[in-house]
C-alpha cells in the first residue's frame, strides 16, 4: 500500500482524505478536499447545501470514484480502489440521510442481516443464528431503545425509530468508523437530544463522523467541527472557534 | 399496508422447521404428493365409466399446468423475492424443452418418416448428411438431463454476470431479458440452426423405453411433474427461509443498504437468477413430452410476459401463490380459449391491470381463505415476504 504523507502521524488516523476532487458535468463537488480524522474521534462536519458533504461520504464509501486524490483508511489502505461491499467489510458503516432499513423485515431481522458475519451467498444459505449473535442483537436493541419493537415490521416504525434502527444496523456491523449523514433531520427535539447522546456513547468505542445541518445538535455533540464550503475545508476546530471565524459567518449568513 | 407480510423473527429454528413450519407450505406439499398418487390411480385403475375416472386428456392437461406452475415458481423466486423482473424466463423454459426434444428425436431412431438411423427427419429433409456436433450426446438420457440444467443455467449465468455486474436493474433489465428471448426465437426459427426451424420437433415416440402415447406413460409423466414441482417448491422454500432468502428480500427492498452492509448484491442476484433458470429448464423438459411438441414460439416474448401475469395474479412473493396463479390463469385460458377464443387476450390483459390496481398481493394476499400466513398455527408469523406493491 502507498505510504501516507507524514503530516499527522499516519498510524493515528482512521480516515485521511488527500486532495480529493470530484466533478459532475463541470461542477466541482469536491475541490482538492483534504482533512483527517483521528482514530477514536467524534467529528462533526457542517456546511451549507452544496458544500460537498454527501459527495464526500460517497467517495469514502466507494459509491463515487474521485477524479483525483486518495482516501486512506486506518493509516494505509486506499479506499478509492475498493467497491462498496469491500469498504463495508473493511469496517466502515454508513447511515444514509433518508432512513434506509429493510421495511418488510422485522427489526430483529434487520439487525441479523447487518451482523458482522460471512457475506457470501453460500454462507448465508446455511447460516444459523447462534447464541452470541442473539445476545449481540439484544444488546443493540437495548442501545437503540427498540426492545419492545423487536418483532415489529421495520416499515411500521416511526421516522425517528427508523433512524435508530439504521444506526443499530451499523453497530451490528461492528465498524471501526461510522459515517452518519444528517441523523436528526425530521426528528423531534427529544429524539434529537437522545440521538446526540447515542452517538456520543457510540463514539467511546469507535470513530464517528457526523454530517449535520442542525447547529443545536452539533453543539450537543461537543466535538471537533470541520466546515466544508464549495468542496474544500473552510475552517476546523471547536464549535466556538468555528463560529467565531468570520469566513464561516459569511458563508452561513450569506453575502 | 398491513404488517402481516413481515418476515419471521430469526429464532433458533432448525431449517426444516422453518421450511415446513408454515401451514401453507405443508398444505402445498400434501396436495402435490396427493395429486402425484391420486391422478394416476384415478386414471389407470378406476374404470372409465366411473364418475371418479380421470380421463386421459385431463391427465395431460393437468401435467402441463403443473409444468407451468414450476415455471411460475422459478419466476417468483427472482421477481417476488429479489425484485428481478425477468421478462425472458420463457427462454430458459424453451431451452430445457429443446434439450428434452433433442433426446426424444434421437430416440425415434429408424421409426421416422425417412427411417434414417441417426438423423432426425427434418435434417434428412434438409439434405444434411451428418449430425451437427451439438446434437452429440443427446441419445443418452443422463447427458440430456445434465443439459436440461446446464444450458439454461449457463445462459442465465453469463447473461446475469454481464447485467448484474454492470448494475442493470429495474425496467432496463426487464427489457434486455425480453430482447434475449426474442433474439433466441429468431435464431431458433432459422432452419440452419439445426433445431427444426419453424416446425420445431415433434412426432416423439418414446422416453426411457416407455411409449409416449401409452396411458401409463402419461400418468407417469404427470406424477413425475407433480413430484418435480414438490421438490422445486421445497428447494425454493429452503432458499427463501434461510438467511440467504432474507438477504434477497433486503436487496429487493433496499439494494444500496444491502450493498453498504457489505453484501455483494450482484453475486446474490447471479445465484438466484441461475437457480431460477435451471428450474425453468426442468419445467420445459417436463412439458415437452406431455404436449408432444417444441417449437420456437415458446421463445416468444408474450409467453414470458404471461408467466409474470400468473405470478402477479397468484401473489408475488409467495411461493404457493405462484403455483396457484399458474393453475388458475391456465385453467381460465383453457376454458376461455375454448368458449370465447377472441376475447382471451383482452381478458388476460384486463386481469393483469385489475391485479395490479386492486390486488397488488394477488389472490394469496387478498383472499383470506388462501392467506395461510396469517393463520399459520404453530409456525412463525409468515416467512414468505410479500412485497409492498405489485410492480417494481
Amino acid at each position: 500500500m502507498t505510504a501516507v504523507h507524514a503530516r499527522p502521524d499516519a498510524a493515528d488516523t482512521i480516515l485521511y482524505l488527500d486532495g480529493v476532487s470530484v466533478s459532475f458535468d463541470g461542477f466541482k463537488a469536491l475541490n482538492e478536499l483534504s482533512f483527517y480524522v483521528l482514530a477514536g474521534e467524534l467529528r462533526a462536519i457542517i456546511g451549507p447545501n452544496g458544500a460537498g458533504k454527501t459527495t464526500m461520504m460517497d467517495v469514502i464509501t466507494g459509491k463515487t470514484r474521485p477524479d483525483e486524490g486518495q482516501v486512506f483508511f486506518n493509516g494505509g489502505l486506499d479506499l478509492t480502489k475498493q467497491d462498496e461491499a469491500a469498504i463495508a467489510n473493511l469496517g466502515i458503516g454508513r447511515k444514509f440521510q433518508k432512513p434506509t432499513v429493510f421495511e418488510n423485515h422485522s427489526v430483529t431481522t434487520n439487525l441479523e442481516l447487518a451482523l458482522k458475519a460471512e457475506r457470501g451467498p453460500l454462507a448465508t444459505l446455511f447460516a444459523r443464528l447462534d447464541a452470541p449473535a442473539r445476545a449481540r442483537i439484544d444488546e443493540v436493541l437495548e442501545t437503540i431503545a427498540l426492545i419492545a419493537q423487536r418483532d415489529a415490521v421495520a416499515g411500521s416504525l416511526s421516522h425517528g425509530q427508523k433512524q435508530w434502527l439504521e444506526i443499530g444496523m451499523l453497530l451490528m456491523q461492528d465498524p471501526e468508523l461510522l459515517l452518519v449523514d444528517e441523523p436528526v433531520a425530521g426528528m423531534t427535539d427529544l429524539e434529537t437530544r437522545q440521538t446526540a447522546e447515542l452517538l456520543k456513547r457510540i463514539a467511546r468505542t469507535r470513530s464517528v463522523v457526523v454530517v449535520e445541518h442542525d447547529m443545536d445538535f452539533v453543539h450537543r455533540l461537543d466535538s471537533r467541527v470541520t466546515v466544508l464550503h464549495e468542496g474544500s475545508v473552510l475552517a476546523e476546530g471547536s464549535m466556538a472557534t468555528v463560529q467565531a471565524d468570520p469566513r464561516v459567518v459569511e458563508v452561513y449568513l450569506g453575502r | 399496508m398491513s404488517g402481516s407480510a413481515a418476515t419471521a423473527a430469526p429464532a433458533a429454528r432448525r431449517p426444516l422447521a422453518l421450511m415446513l413450519g408454515e401451514r401453507g407450505a405443508r398444505i402445498t406439499l400434501v396436495l402435490l404428493v396427493a395429486a402425484a398418487v391420486l391422478v394416476p390411480v384415478l386414471n389407470l385403475v378406476v374404470p372409465v365409466d366411473s364418475a371418479l375416472h380421470v380421463p386421459n386428456w385431463l391427465v395431460s392437461l393437468l401435467g402441463k399446468y403443473l409444468a407451468f406452475a414450476l415455471l411460475a415458481l422459478a419466476v417468483d423466486l427472482v421477481w417476488g423475492y429479489c425484485g428481478i423482473l425477468s421478462l425472458g424466463h420463457g427462454a430458459f423454459f424453451a431451452l430445457g424443452g429443446y434439450a428434452m426434444g433433442m433426446h426424444l428425436m434421437r430416440e425415434i431412431g429408424t421409426r421416422g418418416v425417412y427411417g434414417h438411423p441417426v438423423l432426425p427427419d427434418f435434417m434428412v429433409f434438409l439434405n444434411w448428411k451428418e449430425l451437427p456436433w451439438y446434437w452429440y450426446g443427446f441419445d443418452s438420457f443422463a447427458f440430456t438431463a445434465l443439459m436440461i440444467l446446464l444450458v439454461p443455467g449457463v445462459l442465465a449465468f453469463v447473461f446475469g454476470w454481464l447485467a448484474f455486474r454492470s448494475r442493470v436493474t429495474g425496467v432496463y433489465l426487464s427489457i434486455i431479458t425480453q430482447a434475449m428471448t426474442f433474439a433466441l426465437m429468431l435464431a431458433f426459427f432459422r432452419n440452419d440452426m439445426g433445431f427444426g426451424g419453424n416446425n420445431g420437433m415433434t412426432d416423439f415416440k418414446d422416453l426411457l423405453g416407455f411409449d409416449l402415447q401409452a396411458d401409463a406413460t402419461r400418468a407417469g409423466l404427470f406424477a413425475a411433474t407433480a413430484i418435480a414441482l414438490a421438490l422445486g417448491y421445497l428447494l425454493c422454500r429452503f432458499m427463501v427461509t434461510s438467511k440467504f432468502g432474507r438477504v434477497l428480500v433486503a436487496i429487493r427492498d433496499a439494494e444500496s443498504r444491502a450493498r453498504f452492509l457489505g453484501y455483494r448484491v450482484e453475486y446474490y442476484k447471479l445465484v438466484v437468477f441461475t437457480a431460477s433458470a435451471m428450474l425453468a429448464g426442468i419445467a420445459g423438459a417436463l412439458y415437452v413430452p406431455q404436449v408432444g411438441i417444441i417449437n420456437p414460439s415458446e421463445f416468444s416474448p408474450a409467453n414470458s410476459i404471461e408467466i409474470v401475469i400468473w405470478v402477479a395474479v397468484g401473489g408475488r412473493g409467495s411461493l404457493h401463490g405462484a403455483i396457484l396463479g399458474a393453475l388458475v390463469v391456465n385453467y381460465a385460458k383453457t376454458y376461455f380459449t375454448g368458449a370465447l377464443p377472441e376475447i382471451w387476450l383482452y381478458m388476460l390483459g384486463g386481469l393483469f391491470v385489475v391485479t395490479t390496481l386492486f390486488l397488488p398481493k394477488g389472490i394469496v394476499g387478498s383472499v383470506p381463505a388462501f392467506d395461510w400466513r396469517r393463520r399459520a398455527g404453530g409456525g412463525p408469523p409468515g416467512s414468505d415476504a410479500a412485497p409492498e406493491g405489485a410492480a417494481k
